[in-house]
C-alpha cells in the first residue's frame, strides 16, 4: 500500500483514506462569460496528462477531509512531494537532478 | 376505545432505540461491546474563537493532529485543521455550551448519528488492524491518539483510551457492518 503524506496531518498515512481529485493549478478565469469557446474548452475539458511530473489535487477524505496538492510521477506511481491547498507550484522538486 | 388506540400508536412512535443496545462479543483476548449512548457535537471553527469555546466546553480543543483532549467525562477529538468531535459521557450537553459562545463557530448535534464500539485487550490493536490500515503500534498512535479513518468499507473516528483500548465511532447505520467486522476479527486475533 502507497504511503501519502497530508501536509495537514504532517504525516504519512495509507493511501486508503485518500482521494484523487484531478489535476492543480487551473484558475478558473475571473470572467467566465467572456470566455471564448476556445478558451472555455482548455480551460474546462482539456488536462496535460503528461507521461512523468504531474501536479495534482488530492482530498484526505477519511482522514482530516482536506484537499491538497501533490506531486507525482506517473511513470513509477511515486509521490515526489505534497503542499497545502492555495501554496504555489514549488519551484524545485526534491530529488530533481536540475 | 378508538381513542385509546390512537394514543397508543402516538406512544410508540416516539420510542427511541439506540443501535445494537447491549451487544457484546468475547474472544481470547480481547472484547468487543456497544458503548453506551453519549452526547455528541461535531465542531467546525476559526484560530480566533478556540479559546472562547474551549473555556465554553470546559475542555482544551487539541491542536495537534491526531490528538484528543479529555476532561471530566468530555472528550474533544481532532479530526481537521478546524474541525473537532466533542463526545460527552457525563449527560452534559456540550451544544448548550456552545451556544453561549458569540464567536464565530459550528456546533452540529450528531448524538444519535454516531455509536460508539469499545474494543479492549491485549488483541485490540490486533482486532482493529485488520479492517484499518493505519499504523497502531504505541510510538505511532499513543493513548490519547484519535484519527478519523476507515475500518473495512466504513468511515470510522478511532481514539486510543488506553493501552490495549480502543473506541471505535461510526456512523449509526454501519454499526451492523462495522461490530461484526470486529467481532470476525477478534475471534481471529486469538488465532
Amino acid at each position: 500500500m502507497l504511503l501519502i503524506r497530508c501536509p495537514y496531518c504532517e504525516e504519512e498515512r495509507p493511501e486508503l483514506e485518500f482521494r484523487n481529485a484531478g489535476e492543480a493549478h487551473i484558475a478558473r478565469p475571473t470572467n467566465i462569460a467572456a470566455e471564448s469557446d476556445d478558451d472555455f474548452e482548455k480551460f474546462f475539458f482539456i488536462r496535460a496528462n503528461p507521461k512523468g511530473v504531474i501536479y495534482e489535487r488530492w482530498r484526505h477524505i477519511h482522514g482530516c477531509a482536506r484537499f491538497f496538492n501533490a506531486v507525482r510521477d506517473t511513470v513509477t506511481d511515486k509521490f515526489v512531494m505534497t503542499y497545502k491547498a492555495g501554496e504555489p507550484k514549488p519551484a524545485k522538486l526534491p530529488g530533481a537532478s536540475k | 376505545m378508538a381513542k385509546a388506540a390512537k394514543t397508543k400508536a402516538a406512544e410508540a412512535s416516539v420510542e427511541r432505540r439506540p443501535a445494537l443496545a447491549g451487544r457484546t462479543l468475547s474472544a481470547p483476548g480481547v472484547k468487543v461491546e456497544m458503548l453506551a449512548p453519549a452526547e455528541r457535537i461535531s465542531l467546525r471553527a476559526p484560530q480566533a474563537s478556540l479559546a472562547a469555546l474551549s473555556k465554553a466546553l470546559d475542555v482544551t480543543l487539541p491542536a495537534q493532529p491526531k490528538s484528543s483532549a479529555a476532561k471530566d467525562g468530555r472528550t474533544a477529538l481532532w479530526l481537521g485543521p478546524d474541525e473537532w468531535l466533542i463526545i460527552d459521557e457525563a449527560g452534559n450537553d456540550p451544544l448548550a455550551d456552545c451556544a453561549k459562545v458569540t464567536a464565530l463557530h459550528s456546533a452540529v448535534g450528531i448524538s444519535h448519528r454516531n455509536v460508539g464500539i469499545s474494543v479492549a485487550g491485549p488483541a485490540a490493536a490486533v482486532t482493529v488492524n485488520s479492517g484499518c490500515p493505519q499504523d497502531l503500534s504505541l510510538e505511532a498512535f499513543p493513548v490519547g491518539a484519535a484519527s478519523r479513518t476507515i475500518l473495512g468499507k466504513s468511515e470510522i473516528v478511532l481514539l486510543r483510551t488506553a493501552e490495549d483500548s480502543f473506541r471505535v465511532e461510526c456512523w449509526r447505520s454501519f454499526s451492523d457492518y462495522v461490530f461484526t467486522l470486529l467481532s470476525e476479527a477478534a475471534s481471529d486475533a486469538a488465532n
